[in-house]
């Protein structure tokens, strides 16, 4: 048996393309990876979307997907190569010397089969223990990554448990057989932040105790920090960086990474005003209909001219109602919205044209909430023609004007939204908010769709953009990073209450409250060790 | 410019030729739609092309003058169809509420009932004429058309940039007309060239039962009438139709399935 | 079977059965919409004024038409359909032998198109995008362009007609064994076949695809199971529902392709029945024909909802 358990020599991927009205063509997905991993190691592989991370980790299975191929190199795991293995070989590898745990638990397991059937079924099929044996493992497995009653969790169907439990059975399913290999492809970003922490902790704690190498797939450098021995650094296919976990966080070589391990690190100033709140919320509730409960309870808050509240929760928290309710698109049930001292009608139809000029809002998917019919000219243009009744050179100049705000240039005026990248496509959001000469602007979770990098470009706009209109912002996040940078102001969410706000300095510094305490601790940090200190695993 | 592909071309094509020859039937047809020329099933020659049908009459006429009334007939039912299907179902889809709910029901409980068992119903008291035809073919098949734009409209009234529209104050002409229409158009123009075939079918099937298109005027699914009792005599007359609209429907499917292909790859963008 | 399910099922069964009563008034309508008079319009311009007031008397045109349509749903309910206007005779009576022959074609056609569309759609599935889906395609998309009665027509011509193996009339009688009464209906079953064949093949085959791509079939993948016990211990179990949907649906070309054929083949059946009566504008054998033809079609609707309702697991096994 050699050292290592997987190396994969120069790979190559391809996939053909089929651009719309062209002739299909191959295009490079993987180009001239190289990787060493070793018996009970894990290899962190980290990139942004689009850098073939999942495809390098799909390819330890010579697995592609929906029409990829792994057309070049070498790819040998546990000595044998397996990139021109035959179908039967391939078959008697996966599920049983390299298993594989996905992004979305709740899409990977069959919604037909109780779990026990599934986490059990590769051991069985490839008679790597006996049915009773198998299950004892699987038992053995629930316990191990703290899934409740683990005696009887198998007898569940999928649709009975829980995000977070599913995906820990799915990482019971791919330990179950013993492998020498696990793929884990994402398999916390589908979840909220405080139950990453425990997913994490329990996949940790597994792979140790049972000695399997891991590749961990992931677009968050601080979560693969705390789990992987050595990580490479991906981008368009192409390694960037590949080294020890300690190098890569603390002595960074290159550029790119350099900006990874401090893209979170920045923070601005806070800023006060004294000047009466641009908008104030005085004991809001507000339910869907049917529900019979609140989604919102007695809601109190305010935004000063110039400054940034940010809303900040985990999902369900109600922070993205709140917006709808302020917006008008859902009419509350108690309370008062105050916008620049003026009270708003519940509804949408009763609002004036002021009132919808001065407070703009911008989504998170910015594929969305631009028609894609219309050319960025248009999205923009549209405000101005539609609040100022703005026409010709003049409605020209200012498209420009504001597309050079955005740093993008008069040149994007005739494309249509599906020519622009994630980040254009957000900062045009911006611009035909702008365009509205708003008093106030709801960013509902703007840069969570966007990589790292990206998002950073993006809130340094927002920030710039504040300095010199003066808008207000509330911005709302499940992301507390984000949250540091950009607010002056934070309100916690908690299923549909407030429970904790104030200026930044005082809501992120101690005493704290309990649940605002576990989801501070729960974001995970750039640095060694950090999750030992938090979780105690 | 897009290159089509060579199907599409194909389909086009044909198309075309079929729109054509029933456009200009008057000066194609050799003979006249109803004139006896020669002695009953006479087979294919010079002079007959496609031979002579039941009573002696020149059969490639029949067929030409028979395609300008299905394909006729097929088209102004089709057009019925849309316009009250299309136009009720982005309204449903836009206003919503109870409306929507009353107007859907109401179709759900029309699509109950087999279409062709409820036009022969309707049928069984009402003149068959080609007005009455149309209108019968297209309101019963305006049902499909009214759940596809419903559909397809609800999808998009959904969207962020709508919202962003009525965020905005845009009026309900902005919101269907520059909002939603635009990005509902194309599938619906897809499903058009499907209808458009049904409808050849449909009238060709209530034609053949005789309660479509009378004589002597000519169309598709009569001239199987005419001729059906040569078949048990090994006389292949009545198969010529078959031959016509599978054709046609083959070359509007190929025209159709481009349409939809290339709509679903522009909503991808680039990104997909 | 849990409450939750059952339910579903007693709304579902009731939907069902307030479709057939909104049917059966839209049937009654969809008789009455013409803006003059019934009587008129099936007697014709040249009626004489007595003729005129003994069809009013006898289609009872008389009493309106709340009354009148109150009266037919009340003989319906009680299994009276009517008398013929054209012949005088008992409707009930009429169909009584006559459905029986149009269930025992539709059954046949049923027995045999279900069982190949599925293993064809498989196939087709299987071989994803290579000849012998392709050439399924390519069969399938050409009897679809086909009118049903075209497709008898070519039938005809080429195997009884040219080959000489099959009868080009169906005429069934009572002293008929089984197998004759097959051979007799050989044709008419095999045009039903084809035409309901195309479309299930189509839509169980993108049904089929639709489950196939789903993230459990690539987590079956890689556990490295057997393709085939991929698709019989992954796939199948979540295609159950799709398929008999579409299996369903596909029996509305059966209810309409049954009237065709069985003018075609001259079969003693209840869609001769029907199309005769319309062009003799026989209103009363109308609607009740048409009443029980849509009440075949929405209990197949019903059948398949109840159907997905039961397998479908998150129901089954609730929270």
């Amino acid at each position: 048996m050699p050292d290592h358990v997987l190396k994969i020599d120069n790979l190559k991927i391809e996939a053909t393309a089929y651009p719309p009205g062209e002739a299909p063509r191959r295009v490079t997905i993987v180009d001239g990876v190289s990787l060493t991993l070793e018996k009970g190691k894990v290899l962190g592989l980290i990139g942004e979307s689009g850098a073939g991370k999942s495809t390098i980790g799909l390819s330890a299975m010579a697995y592609g997907r929906g029409g990829i191929e792994l057309t070049g190199g070498e790819i040998h795991l546990n000595g044998r190569e397996i990139r021109k293995a035959k179908g039967a070989v391939l078959r008697s590898l996966r599920g049983a010397e390299v298993t594989y745990v996905a992004q979305s638990a709740a899409a990977a397991f069959n919604p037909a089969k109780k779990l026990m059937e599934q986490v059990i079924e590769a051991t069985v099929s490839h008679g790597r223990a006996s049915r009773q044996e198998a299950k004892e493992r699987a038992v053995d497995l629930f316990r191990k990554l703290g899934l409740p009653e683990p005696e009887t969790f198998g007898d569940r169907y999928p649709h009975q448990v829980s995000g977070g439990q599913l995906q820990r059975a799915m990482t019971a399913m791919a330990l179950c057989p013993q492998p020498d290999l696990v793929i884990f492809d994402e398999p916390t970003t589908a979840l909220d932040v405080t139950t990453q922490l425990g997913v994490l902790a329990a996949i940790k704690g597994a792979i140790r105790d049972l000695g399997v190498a891991a590749l961990y797939i992931t677009h968050d450098l601080a979560v693969v920090a705390q789990i992987a021995d050595d990580i490479m650094v991906l981008r368009h296919g192409k390694t960037v960086e590949y080294g020890s976990t300690r190098q890569i966080i603390t002595e960074p070589q290159q550029d790119y990474t350099r900006a990874l391990v401090s893209v979170t690190a920045k923070e601005h100033a806070e800023k006060t005003s004294d000047q009466p709140p641009v908008l104030q919320v005085t004991g809001l509730s507000a339910e869907y209909r049917g529900m019979g409960r609140d989604v919102l309870s007695d809601i109190n808050i305010a935004i000063q001219p110039g400054t940034t509240l940010a809303v900040v929760g985990e999902s369900g928290s109600g922070k993205s109602t709140l917006a709808r309710v302020i917006t008008g698109l859902l009419p509350q049930k108690a309370g008062q919205v105050l916008f620049d001292g003026r009270a708003l009608s519940r509804d949408l139809k009763g609002r004036s044209r002021e009132d919808l000029q001065e407070l703009q809002m911008i989504y998170q998917m910015a594929d969305t909430a631009m028609n894609p019919r219309q050319t960025v000219g248009t999205i923009i243009g549209r405000p101005l023609q539609f609040y100022f009744g703005m026409k010709g050179a003049a409605l020209r100049d200012r498209i420009v004007q504001l597309l050079d705000e955005i740093e993008l240039g008069a040149g994007f005026m005739d494309r249509y939204p599906a020519e622009l990248s994630g980040g254009q496509k957000q900062r045009v959001c911006i611009a035909r908010a702008l365009a509205a000469k708003p008093k106030l602007i709801i960013c509902d979770e703007v840069t969570s769709a966007l990589d790292p990098l990206v998002a950073e470009g993006i809130l340094q706009l927002l920030y710039d953009l504040q300095q010199r209109e003066q808008v207000s912002y509330m911005f709302i996040t499940h992301d507390i990073a984000t949250v540091k940078a950009i607010a002056d102001s934070i309100a916690v969410m908690h299923l549909g209450k407030v429970v904790r706000y104030g200026q930044k300095s005082k809501v992120l510094s101690p005493p704290f409250d309990d649940y605002t305490e576990m989801l501070l601790r729960s974001v995970p940090e750039m640095r060694l060790g950090w999750m030992e200190e938090v979780a105690q695993v | 410019m897009m290159r089509l592909p060579l199907p599409t071309l194909i389909g086009l094509f044909i198309t075309g030729l079929f729109l054509f020859t029933a456009i200009f039937a008057p000066w194609i047809a050799p003979y006249g739609v109803s004139e006896v020329v020669g002695d009953v099933w006479e087979p294919a020659s010079a002079e007959y092309w496609l031979g002579t049908d039941n009573i002696g009459r020149d059969l490639l006429s029949r067929m030409i003058w028979g395609g300008q009334t299905t394909i006729f007939v097929a088209i102004a039912a089709t057009v019925v169809s849309f316009v009250t299907g299309s136009v009720l179902g982005l309204f449903a889809a836009v206003v919503g509420g109870w409306l929507d709910q009353l107007m859907s029901r109401f179709v759900d409980l029309i699509m109950a009932i087999p279409t062709l068992i409820f036009a022969l119903v309707v049928l069984s008291v009402m003149p068959v004429t080609i007005p009455v035809l149309i209108l019968v073919m297209g309101l019963l098949d305006s049902t499909r058309v009214f759940r596809l734009s419903r559909a397809v409209a609800s999808d998009i009234a959904v969207m962020e940039y709508v919202e962003s529209a009525r965020l905005r104050g845009e009026g309900r002409a902005w919101v269907i007309f520059r909002e939603i229409l635009p990005n509902a158009l194309s599938p619906l123009v897809a499903e058009a060239g499907m209808r458009f075939i049904f409808m050849v079918l449909f009238v060709s099937t209530l034609s053949f039962l005789g309660l479509g298109v009378q004589p002597p005027a000519a169309d598709w699914g009569g001239i199987v009438k005419e001729n059906k009792d040569g078949i048990v005599y090994g006389i292949p007359a009545a198969l010529l139709p078959a031959v016509a609209i599978a054709a046609l429907a083959i070359s509007v499917n190929l025209v159709a399935d481009w349409v939809l292909d290339r709509t679903s790859s522009l909503k991808g963008g680039r990104n997909a | 079977m849990n409450a939750l399910v059952l339910k579903l099922l007693v709304q579902r069964i009731a939907l069902g059965l307030l479709l057939i009563f909104l049917v059966s008034i839209m049937i009654f309508l969809g008789t009455q919409i013409l803006p003059g008079d019934v009587a008129q319009s099936i007697l014709g311009q040249t009626a004489t004024p007595e003729s005129l007031a003994n069809l009013r008397e006898e289609l009872g045109l008389n009493v309106p038409p709340l009354e009148r349509y109150l009266n037919w749903l009340g003989g319906v309910v009680r299994g009276d359909l009517g008398t013929s206007l054209t012949n005088g005779r008992d409707i009930g009576a009429s169909i009584a032998d006559r459905l029986g022959n149009t269930l025992f074609l539709a059954m046949w056609a049923a027995i045999i198109s279900v069982p190949l569309a599925i293993t064809l759609g498989l196939v087709s599935v299987l071989y994803r995008g290579r000849w012998p889906d392709k050439l399924i395609s390519a069969v399938t998309l050409s009897a679809i362009s086909v009118p049903e009665f075209m497709m008898s027509y070519i039938l005809m011509y080429y195997v009884a007609v040219q080959l000489g193996w099959a009868p080009s009339v169906a005429m069934l009688n009572d002293r008929m064994s089984l197998l004759d009464k097959l051979h007799a209906i050989s044709l008419p079953v095999a045009v039903l076949v084809m035409v309901v064949l195309a479309h299930m093949m189509r839509m169980t085959r993108a049904a089929l695809l639709n489950v196939m791509q789903s993230a459990y079939i690539e987590t079956a993948e890689l556990k490295g199971l057997r393709r085939a016990s991929v698709i019989w211990r992954h796939a199948f179990p979540n295609s159950i529902a799709p398929i008999v949907n579409v299996v369903m649906l596909n029996m509305a070309y059966l209810v309409v392709g049954v009237v065709v054929v069985e003018v075609v083949f001259v079969y003693p059946g209840m869609g001769q029945y029907l199309v005769d009566h319309v062009a003799k504008r026989d209103v009363p054998v109308v609607q009740a024909c048409g009443l029980i033809f849509a009440a075949v079609y929405i209990f197949l609707n019903m059948f398949a909802d109840i159907v997905s309702i039961l397998a479908n697991p998150r129901l089954r096994h609730p929270k």
